[in-house]
């Protein structure tokens, strides 16, 4: 420990019950998100089992001060939010002093926002979208496609916030050091990769798929989609596709009906 | 319309998943419409409508407080409607993804207004959040909570029963061809989710070399088939 840190206590003990608590919560963290507080509440719900456990309990002042400090203003990933939680409920049930843990909050916020949308939003969740859609390229059935989407990405998904709320527990003010962990560094670089790769293998064989029974369109379909996906990539920002798909569909639509 | 109730729980639990609750991703196109479809007994049809809206979904990166499409309610509604034409009638699938386009485009401005009333809940409630209330916080998730649920269990409600005299109405007087719809309506699609593919992942390094590889293995294996 160095000079400037805080004098702490020894290693509180949180019951497997009080875990499951926890964990149960942090699934539901974002079950208020509003754009004044954010994550803000939801964090406090989070910790709220472990918070119990502090002197005088759920009607002690230690407790009500720890509420209010928790359910203030916090924004982060939600997966990586569990990463603030177990080193938040370490540093509560350790005694450090409130501006320490004040502070220590503060500064958690932004790199486990940016960490995790590169990782989850930006890499896991389309990579195993694009597994879902290559098994459907592949000719498999609706619940092949499911299981195996739903599966892979849970199995990340649980794994990343379980690993979070042990490395933030066990490390708890030293948790910075953490987010230097390969995985959060390279993972997204690793997974565009993937990814690319696998899109590159599954549009084709998407696309050729829900033609069915005209696949002789393949073609002309995946041309026009290359030059429409040029235009598009040269609006980003201006255009969202769901929009322009929208206005496109109802157009088709409205064709159809009046011709 | 007596299958309206059982399709609002599930748009519900679906559309709750998107943002609150647990974020599976259970809310994803792919699974939301295959579901939805099974719900009116073709899968099939309901994972063809999925597959469609999870190549434009690729696109909304779900980033904090941005602003984005409801996919959950929205499949749901997209898939079930696709089934319950009970149809191989060209323009079922066009139909059915423009439902849940329509769908996933209001049900984005319904998170963003629960959003601004989670907000002046909790603005009431400041001087017992000040407190340290326990009950506050508690009381707060949970209301944050019902009240998603019951916004994305409204609005699959509403669209279905909006939408679907008016999907049944629109098939009935549909003249193009089917090869044409599903080629145009696939177009799209695929479009949205090439250009999302190279936004997304075009900054790593040597990405779109293992793209232009993944196509090729892509490309031979529609050659094989």
């Amino acid at each position: 420990m160095t000079a400037a840190s805080p004098p702490v206590a020894a290693t509180p003990h949180v019951s497997a019950v009080t875990w499951i608590n926890i964990f149960t919560r942090m699934l539901a963290i974002q079950g208020s998100w509003n754009y004044e507080t954010l994550l803000g509440n939801g964090v406090g719900f989070c910790v709220e089992p472990a918070l119990r456990l502090l002197p005088g309990g759920v009607r002690g002042p230690a407790f009500k001060a720890a509420m209010t400090r928790e359910s203030a203003y916090f924004n982060a990933h939600p997966y990586l939010a569990s990463v603030a939680i177990g080193a938040l409920v370490r540093v509560e049930l350790s005694g450090v002093p409130p501006a320490h843990i004040e502070r220590f909050r503060t500064a958690l916020c932004g790199p486990l926002g940016s960490v995790g949308d590169r990782l989850v939003w930006a890499g896991w969740l389309p990579f195993c979208s694009l597994i879902g859609l290559l098994c459907f390229g592949l000719g498999s059935g609706p619940a092949a496609v499911l299981v195996t989407f739903f599966v892979l990405y849970n199995a990340g998904h649980l794994a990343l916030r379980v690993w979070g709320l042990h490395v933030g527990w066990t490390r708890g003010l030293g948790v910075a050091s953490a987010l230097a962990n390969p995985v959060l560094r390279q993972g997204p670089t690793h997974l565009a990769r993937a990814a690319s790769a696998i899109a590159g293998v599954a549009l084709p064989l998407t696309v050729a798929r829900l033609l069915g029974h005209h696949v002789a369109l393949l073609g002309a379909v995946l041309g026009a989609a290359a030059l429409a996906a040029v235009v598009l990539v040269r609006l980003h920002g201006r255009v969202e596709g769901y929009k322009a798909a929208l206005v496109l569909i109802a157009l088709f639509a409205l064709v159809s009906v009046v011709r | 319309m007596t299958e309206l109730l059982p399709l609002a729980l599930l748009g519900g639990i679906l559309g709750l998943d998107v943002v609150c609750f647990p974020q599976m991703m259970v809310s994803r196109p792919l699974v939301a419409a295959t579901l939805g479809g099974a719900f009116f007994g073709d899968p099939a049809m309901g994972l063809t409508v999925g597959v469609t809206l999870e190549l434009i979904a690729l696109a909304t990166l779900p980033f904090g407080a941005s602003r984005y499409p409801e996919w959950g309610s929205a499949a749901v509604v997209g898939g079930a409607i696709s089934a319950a034409l009970h149809t191989e009638r060209a323009g079922a699938l066009s139909i059915g993804v423009l439902a849940a386009l329509a769908t996933a485009w209001v049900g984005g401005l319904t998170l963003v207004q629960l959003r601004v009333w989670n907000a002046w809940l909790a603005r009431r409630r400041r001087p017992a959040l000040d407190a340290g209330s326990r009950g506050a916080v508690i009381g707060l998730q949970l209301a944050g909570l019902t009240a998603d649920w019951l916004r994305a269990a409204v609005l699959t409600t509403v669209a279905y029963a909006l939408l679907f005299p008016v999907a049944q109405a629109t098939l009935g007087v549909w003249s193009l061809r089917e090869p044409l719809s599903r080629g145009f309506v696939v177009s799209i699609a695929s479009a949205i989710a090439g250009a999302a593919a190279w936004t997304i992942f075009h900054s790593a390094r040597g990405a779109r070399w293992y793209f232009a590889a993944g196509l090729a293995v892509g490309l031979v294996l529609l050659g094989v088939r």
